[in-house]
This record gives C-alpha cells, sequence and structure tokens, in this order.
C-alpha cells in the first residue's frame, strides 16, 4: 500500500474531461480532494492524496500523465526556508516520516524533500512560519 | 584567583581570554581545573527561545497640538497596546492580540500576528500602523491620531522582560487521549512526544546556580545588542530541590532584564506564534562569566548529562494544578531527540535554539575579546532562600 498527495495541472483543454474518476474504477486508488480550483476555459489544479497498491499507482499516474495531465508531488511544493528557521527542531520529532532531521553537528534543521507526505503538521507547529506551502 | 577588575584590565587591553561554554566543555577533556583556571578568564553562556513575559516600552514624542495617550486607547497593527503612564509612552507585552482576532476560535488557533510580531517589526525598521483615541484636556487637546510610527522616530524604545532566562523547565508530555496544543507546543496522545525548553548545559543561569556572578546590575548580552539584569524575575525560586552538583532539578530561578531595543536585532528578536496557545516573542540571551576562582569553575562544568528535567503532563496535571512529576530526565538524552517514558522510547524536541545558542556565545566572545563589553559586578543580590512562587489564593467574593 502507498499513501501520496499529489498535484494535478489540467491544460484549459482537459477541464471538461472527466479524469480523476477513473483513477477509482480502472486502478482500484481511493482518492482524498485537498484542493481544487477548476474553472472553465482556465488551468485547473487538484490536489489529491491517493491509495492504494504500488503497482496500481504507478498505473494511475501514467494514466493521467498520458491524459495530458502534470502531475507533481505535494511535497516539491513545501519549502523550508533557513532565513526564517531558528533551528529549535520543534517540528522533527513530529515529523511522521522523518522527512526534518536535526543535524546534532550543525545545530541545523534540514528537510529532506523526498521522504515528505505533505501532511502539513510541521506547517502548523512552527513558530516562526518558516515551513510554507505553496499551491 | 581573579578579580573582575583584573579580567575587565585585560579586556581592555584585549588580551582576555575567553570561550565559549561548548569550547570550555571541549578544552575539560584535556586540561585539568587548575590548568584552565590558570588559561582563562571569561566563559560565555548563552539561551534563545519563546520567553512570553516579555515586552518593550518607549516614547512616541509629542504630537501637534499634544494628546494624552495614558488613559486612551491605543493600538500598533491593530493589537491593543497599554496606555496607562505618561502623555507619549506606552508599553506593549510580547502575547497581546488583536481584539478582532480569531484566538482560539477556530482550534488549533494560528495566532499569527501579536506583541511579539510587532516588537520583531520595529526592531527590523518596518513602520507600524498607531492609532489612538483617548479624551481631550486643556493641556492635551487632541483626541485621536493615525500615523505611521517607525523605531528611528521614538525617544526611547527598551525592552524590558520581567521572566526570562529560566535556569531548568519542565519537559511536556500528554496522557491524554487526543493531541494537545500547549505553549510547549502540539503534544500527541498517550505520551507520543515530549517537548522542552531549556538550553541545558548552556544556559547562563544553569552555569552560575547559586547567582554567585549573576544579580541586579549585570551587563548582557539582549536581543543582539547590550542589556542589563534590572532584578530577579517573576515566579523566582530561590530553593528549587537540587542535585548534589547543585543543578536546580525544576524551574528555578529567572532574571528580568532591560535594553536598548534600537542597538537589537531580528537575527536575536522573534515573534512566535504558538499553534493553539497564542503569541509569544523569542529572545537571544548571552552572559559572560568571569572565571574568578575554583568554585566558578565548578559551576560552569556542569554538562547536560547533569542537568534533569521534571517531565509534565500537560493535559491534566498541568492544568490543575496537580504538581506531580512522572519523571525525570537528563539534557543529554533530551537533546538526543529520544527519551524513555514509562519503557517507551518517545521523541523529543525543543522550542530552544541551539545553533542561535552557539552564535551567541560566539558573539559576546568577539565583543569581549574586541574590548567592547567589559565585565560587571552585581550590585544586589537575588533572593537567597525562602523565595517560592506561591500558588493564586483564590478569595471567592
Amino acid at each position: 500500500m502507498i499513501t501520496k498527495r499529489i498535484v494535478l495541472r489540467f491544460p484549459k483543454e482537459m477541464v471538461d474531461r472527466a479524469v480523476v474518476w477513473r483513477l477509482a474504477k480502472d486502478f482500484n486508488l481511493e482518492f482524498n480532494i485537498l484542493k481544487a480550483e477548476v474553472s472553465p476555459a482556465e488551468e485547473g489544479i487538484l490536489v489529491l492524496e491517493l491509495k492504494g497498491k504500488d503497482d496500481d499507482y504507478q498505473r494511475g499516474v501514467d494514466y493521467l500523465k498520458k491524459s495530458g495531465v502534470k502531475i507533481q508531488l505535494l511535497s516539491e511544493d513545501i519549502v523550508l526556508d533557513h532565513q526564517h528557521c531558528v533551528d529549535c527542531g520543534l517540528c522533527v520529532a513530529l515529523c511522521p516520516t522523518q522527512a526534518l532531521r536535526y543535524d546534532s553537528e550543525s545545530l541545523q534543521v534540514e528537510f529532506f524533500q523526498e521522504k515528505c507526505l505533505a501532511c502539513g503538521i510541521c506547517i502548523g507547529v512552527c513558530p516562526y512560519k518558516a515551513i510554507t506551502i505553496s499551491f | 584567583m581573579r578579580s573582575i577588575q583584573e579580567i575587565n584590565e585585560k579586556i581592555k587591553k584585549k588580551e582576555a581570554v575567553v570561550i565559549t561554554k561548548e569550547e570550555l566543555l571541549a578544552l575539560a577533556e584535556e586540561k585539568s581545573s587548575r590548568q584552565l583556571l590558570e588559561e582563562i578568564d571569561v566563559v560565555t553562556t548563552a539561551t534563545f527561545g519563546p520567553m512570553c513575559s516579555s515586552g518593550i516600552y518607549f516614547n512616541i514624542g509629542h504630537t501637534s497640538p499634544k494628546i494624552k495617550l495614558g488613559g486612551g486607547k491605543v493600538t500598533l497593527n491593530n493589537v491593543p497596546a497599554y496606555a496607562a503612564f505618561a502623555a507619549a509612552d506606552l508599553f506593549l507585552g510580547a502575547s497581546a492580540l488583536p481584539e478582532d482576532g480569531p484566538r482560539n476560535s477556530v482550534y488549533p488557533g494560528k495566532f499569527s500576528y501579536g506583541g511579539g510580531h510587532i516588537i520583531e517589526d520595529l526592531v527590523a525598521g518596518k513602520d507600524i500602523v498607531l492609532e489612538a483615541f483617548t479624551y481631550g484636556t486643556d493641556c492635551y487637546p487632541r483626541r485621536s491620531l493615525q500615523s505611521y510610527v517607525n523605531i528611528k522616530d521614538l525617544n526611547e524604545a527598551n525592552l524590558f522582560n520581567i521572566r526570562n532566562a529560566y535556569q531548568n523547565y519542565n519537559v511536556a508530555v500528554n496522557s491524554s487521549s487526543r493531541i494537545i496544543y500547549t505553549y510547549m507546543g502540539m503534544l500527541r496522545p498517550e505520551f507520543g512526544n515530549a517537548t522542552f525548553s531549556s538550553a541545558g548545559c548552556l544556559s547562563p543561569l544553569l552555569c552560575d546556580p547559586y547567582f554567585r556572578h549573576i544579580g541586579i546590575g549585570t551587563r548582557l548580552f539582549l536581543g543582539g545588542g547590550v542589556g542589563y539584569v534590572v532584578w530577579w524575575g517573576t515566579q523566582f525560586n530561590a530553593s528549587p530541590p537540587r542535585s548534589d552538583k547543585g543543578v536546580p532539578q525544576e524551574a528555578g530561578g529567572s532574571i528580568a532584564v532591560i535594553g536598548d531595543l534600537k542597538q537589537m536585532s531580528k537575527e536575536f528578536i522573534r515573534g512566535a506564534s504558538i499553534q493553539g496557545y497564542g503569541v509569544s516573542l523569542a529572545v537571544g540571551i548571552g552572559v559572560a562569566l568571569p572565571l574568578t576562582d575554583e568554585e566558578t569553575l565548578k559551576y560552569l562544568l556542569v554538562k547536560d548529562e547533569d542537568i534533569y528535567a521534571p517531565v509534565v503532563d500537560y493535559a491534566y496535571d498541568y492544568p490543575n494544578r496537580r504538581e506531580k512529576v512522572l519523571a525525570k530526565v537528563s539534557y543529554r538524552d533530551l537533546k538526543s531527540g529520544r527519551i524513555i517514558l514509562k519503557g517507551k522510547e518517545i521523541p523529543a524536541s525543543s522550542f530552544s535554539s541551539l545553533r542561535k545558542a552557539r552564535q551567541i556565545m560566539k558573539e559576546l566572545k568577539e565583543w569581549i575579546k574586541e574590548g567592547r563589553f567589559l565585565l560587571t559586578e552585581k550590585v544586589g543580590d537575588f533572593p537567597r532562600t525562602g523565595h517560592a512562587p506561591r500558588p493564586f489564593k483564590e478569595r471567592p467574593l
């Protein structure tokens, strides 16, 4: 089983096509819509959490890409701003995937994007608003 | 043995040997106490973290015609300031919130802006909107004022913190079955994580646990500028339980400090938004301790493994003022990111920035080496015994 949060960008000409329902029907993927901005004749943005078997997930994502949807992991939109971060490390213990880690030599917090699930816990917890998400 | 005056003479000649607390612990691995005492004059210590009992007072100068802010209502960026001094003086506390803000009504509240952020914005040189409504008098006829203000135009702007740099502090956990949001951060249910908020062995007041050097009048590094200890902090506990080495095993003492806000820097003065709790101000404080005698060195050599903090349940015990300590854990374990509680390993994380503490220790060390910062002999002592915080005595009407 795999759970991923992804951002889907639909080009203008695709906005009126039904696409996402096939993820459930053809690929057995459970999807949860976290954010949707789809209006006629404009680029559409959909943020989804997808849950399913690894190969179903891969096939589903391939299908979306072939349909012309641009896909990116939501975690790519998460940024740790080292200008704002004081490196207290409060977020580190709360990160469920250890995407945030504390280096006890440099005394700094490091963000490993590839491990991030974009759960957003760190965003709320950071007292200095040093972690942001934009999509 | 050397006196503070002797050390200051060396500082003036730029000959003083100054090291940071981290450097001292490293040197202590290879040198004897006697050698350390002979070779070193000053050791710098520091802490950086949210300290809610912080605030500023400032004077805006007189308008024409004049306005009497004292007794009126004043807001800064929509956050109410305390206007109950004379005509042009104001006070703003770190925890102040906008009157129309959502607070915790959308739980957990974000507390994205408040007193602490205004203090940071002022330090950063940003314009702040001041709005005042008051009554008129013969000598102060004006009744309202709406204007931008900037720190550079204020007559005086001083940071004045009534309780900072606690000697030691609780480790927070949550025994309940739901997530709780506290001033110690988000706590997961069933003891899912622990948070702490002291710099441990780097923290100034833990390096001078009996206040032999730190007292009224002590000069220090405050928020990037020079400040002074003006008094002991509120809720001061002169007789906390101590370890064999004299280390306070709970909050213990704290200091009230003052300093010129205009000298300070955003690097060391930061507004903090604590989810579900409120707004605070993170303050950087550094204290340089003179290595006058063996006793000073003994206390300065305190390590994280010597310092234990009480683990307290913030779901039931803390809010209901039940003074129950679940366990004691060392800062060595806390700083490793894992502690053992009730036989289970749980993640621990900190509110205190060790990176900033290190930065402050180094900066203060440079000030002293360059002869820009002289050490002080305290001019008054903190309470020694018999001074402990008492709970509120509630007397129903």
